[in-house]
């Protein structure tokens, strides 16, 4: 069940979250919004276990990118950030999630709503639907501190130039976005609205994805726009 | 495996043989819930036992609230990975319910049905003789709706998915029934001390 990985490559993202591609000794296949467990053994015996979804695409790779914001507090997200290294081996388990999972078909609009490192799944979601040239209508609201702070910004302008199916909405909370179709506030319900209504017929699928206050206020938003409760899938991590 | 460089925060100190194998001791309360935080009026909710397909007995809130309350002071594991100590609640166990609706032991097996659509699967033996509860209060306060308020189940000795949030009903079914996380990757029984946590652990 755990397999032994090896940290191949580290690729600082943001201020705060890195990314940390491991190399899997015993390679698995994965949908798009699961996650791994990964596994510290102190030399006492003591464990300390987390869960990080995983953001690449289940391409046939044996290499997954992990992206872990760094908790100032925290007991494991604090070791990738300040000790690990290239080279070092991880314990990991995965894939697991059976719920928080990219449609296998999609032809009704996706809505993906995240902040922070809760993008993680969706950018996953978004690479998937990148390597199989699927055309579904897609938005994604995702919510940053600062234009520094958006996790895989470069990566989602581009897809967005290069997509006609596909809309980017910043929400900056601590500066004023460049972009006029990005916003300078937190999350709220109008915004919500406003997004959905960027795609060409109401999403009947949507992925919400942060802390549990963030998801509590994009969720609700997306009720009060109308979407059915049983369209909308959450992931918290547990904040 | 021991890890380069980790040598953890240590956080069980004396408590460590309370902490099943895995889990962190926590003093905030981490919220993890598959869909929308449902908005549930007290007017409205209700509480159906079931025995198979068959209803057996309906409460209304004002009816429910009315049965015994018994208070508890229980460990609590999320399969997350967190654990929180001496937490304090207060509800109706469902052998009292169960005695309300004047039903013994249909099956052996029971379903925890929700407001959202969730369900939960857990033994007879592991929900009577005061091991569960339906919890309306957590530290004498009514159950914060994040947690799961108005009422959820209480199951403590299991890993905390089983503890359904905005429970609405048990259901006795002939075989052991997987709910939402069972049949999504997560163990049929989710015992937290022989970390008990996906599918074939
Ligand atoms: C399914 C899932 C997927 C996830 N995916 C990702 C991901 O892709 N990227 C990512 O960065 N994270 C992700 N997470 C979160 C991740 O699992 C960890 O929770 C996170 O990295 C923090 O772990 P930590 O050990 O650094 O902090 P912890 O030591 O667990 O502390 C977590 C936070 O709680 C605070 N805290 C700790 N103890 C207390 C206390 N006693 N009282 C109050 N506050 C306290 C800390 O200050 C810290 O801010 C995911 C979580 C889940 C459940």
């Amino acid at each position: 069940m755990w397999q032994t990985c090896t940290i191949a490559q580290i690729v600082e993202q943001t201020p705060s979250i890195k990314s940390y591609f491991l190399r899997l000794s015993k390679p698995f296949t994965y949908m798009a919004g699961q996650h791994a467990d990964v596994r510290l053994t102190a030399p006492d015996g003591y464990v300390a276990m987390r869960s990080y979804s995983i953001a690449s695409a289940p391409s046939a790779s044996n290499v997954i990118e992990l992206a872990i914001e760094r908790l100032p507090d925290g007991e494991v997200s604090p070791f990738f950030h300040d000790v690990a290294a290239l080279g070092d081996e991880i314990e990991l388990r995965g894939p697991i999630g059976g719920h928080f999972l990219w449609p296998e078909r999609p032809t009704a609009p996706i809505l993906l709503i995240g902040a922070g490192s809760g993008v993680v799944p969706l950018m996953a979601m978004l690479r998937h639907r990148r390597d199989l040239t699927q055309t579904v209508p897609t938005a994604l609201l995702l919510s940053s501190r600062t234009e520094r702070d958006v996790l895989f910004g470069d990566e989602l302008l581009l897809l967005e130039t290069a997509d006609p199916n596909f809309e980017l909405a910043l929400a900056i909370t601590r500066e004023s976005p460049k972009r006029t179709t990005d916003f300078g506030r937190r999350i709220d319900s109008a915004m919500v609205t406003e997004v959905i209504g960027r795609l060409p017929r109401t999403p009947e699928h949507v992925f919400v994805c942060g802390s549990n206050p963030f998801v509590n206020i994009a969720a609700d938003g997306a009720l009060m726009a109308g979407l059915d409760a049983s369209t909308i899938k959450t992931e918290r991590y547990g904040g | 495996m021991v890890t380069r460089g980790f040598f953890g925060r240590n956080s069980g100190g004396n408590e460590a043989d309370r902490i099943p194998p895995g889990q962190h001791v926590v003093d905030h309360w981490p919220v993890l819930t598959a869909g929308p935080t449902p908005r549930i009026d007290t007017a409205e909710w209700k509480f159906t036992l079931k025995i198979g397909p068959r209803p057996v007995k309906v409460w209304t809130w004002s009816e429910f609230n009315a049965l015994p309350q018994t208070k508890v002071t229980r460990d609590i594991h999320c399969v997350t990975t967190w654990s929180k100590l001496d937490t304090n609640w207060e509800g109706v166990t469902v052998d009292d319910i169960l005695a309300d609706a004047g039903v013994e032991r249909p099956s052996d097996f029971v379903l925890a049905h929700c407001f959202d659509g969730y369900s939960s699967n857990v033994p007879l033996a592991d929900l009577t003789s005061g091991k569960a509860m339906v919890a309306l209060k957590y530290e004498g306060q009514p159950l914060p709706r994040d947690h799961g308020g108005p009422a959820r189940l209480l199951v403590p000795h299991l890993y905390f998915w089983k503890s359904a949030k905005w429970i609405n009903g048990l259901q006795f079914t002939e075989r052991d029934e997987p709910g939402f996380w069972e049949l999504r990757g997560y163990h049929i029984y989710g015992d937290p001390w022989r970390e008990q946590r996906y599918t074939n652990d």
